[in-house]
């Protein structure tokens, strides 16, 4: 991996094959956490007639996907659950459309990336939603603490988690690049 | 089911609340990146770059802090920005 850097007004990078294909199947499982939780919605046909699409009321069971759609009120359920059912689903399609903007800029089989503004930010904004799930499933609690189980080297836990701190390396050197810019 | 307003009868007592404003609220949060989480304040919120950073550092050293104020609409689209960019924020009533 090259790092991001800004050049001639674009972000680039570069990945290696094993790379991107890593990259491209962890935020496609993010989209399937969010799909998930999409098809919870509650169908309404008066709802669908008018063209407002309305989420689920109560918050969701997986904890990743209530880390990435958290309550709008940190006390108040009923006025939580009430905002759940108004914006999530533009959340969710938010986020999806992050995703797809970055899997659709990302050449599967490797080599040079390059973002205009739109495609960067909707990165930094797909690879932190990958992160928080990861997190999530690593339990990362403290900021500087290893998690729980990743001492033993060829533990799942320490794979995932040294595909965390690889996917902080570059939504870090992006995300300082765009504060530079 | 909806009501139509009460008719206003003459009453003395006049006094207006003002409604208190509404604030958003994010929280620390182990995974953000200290660098996303002001490039987030910078181009969501419209803060300066001092700003940002101050107000990721509250975040940070704090666990929380008030990033926006204001009538309520306003702070459930400033919560729900934040959220669409995976900060962990709130909004709650000013008191």
């Amino acid at each position: 991996m090259r790092p991001f850097h800004r050049r001639f007004g674009k972000y680039s990078a570069s990945f290696e094959p094993a790379e991107a294909t890593l990259i491209a199947d962890l935020v496609d499982q993010v989209r399937q956490l969010l799909a998930g939780r999409r098809a919870e919605a509650p169908s309404d046909p008066l709802a669908q007639l008018t063209g407002m699409t309305m989420g689920p009321a109560s918050k969701p069971q997986d904890p990743a996907v209530a880390r990435l759609l958290p309550d709008f009120h940190a006390q108040d359920e009923q006025l939580s659950s009430g905002l759940r059912v108004l914006h999530e689903p533009e959340l969710i399609a938010t986020k999806d459309a992050a995703a797809v903007a970055l899997l659709d800029t990302l050449p599967r089989g490797g080599g040079p990336v390059r973002l205009d503004d739109d495609a960067a930010a909707a990165w930094s904004a797909a690879l932190n939603d990958v992160r928080l799930a990861l997190g999530v499933r690593l339990q990362i609690t403290e900021d500087d603490s290893p998690p729980p189980g990743v001492d033993d080297p060829d533990s799942p836990q320490a794979a995932m988690y040294a595909t965390y701190r690889w996917l902080s390396a570059v939504q870090d050197s992006l995300v300082s690049a765009m504060l530079d810019a | 089911m909806t009501a139509p307003a009460p008719e206003k009868t003459g009453s003395t007592e006049t006094v207006t609340t003002p409604e208190a404003p509404w604030v958003t609220i994010v929280w620390n949060d182990p995974v953000n990146l200290m660098s996303y989480v002001t490039l987030v304040f910078q181009k969501l919120l419209g803060h300066p770059r001092p700003k940002a950073e101050a107000l990721m550092l509250d975040v940070h050293h704090k666990g929380r802090a008030t990033v926006s104020s204001g009538p309520r609409e306003k702070m459930e689209a400033d919560v729900a920005k934040l959220q669409a960019a995976g900060l962990w924020a709130t909004m709650a009533k000013d008191s």
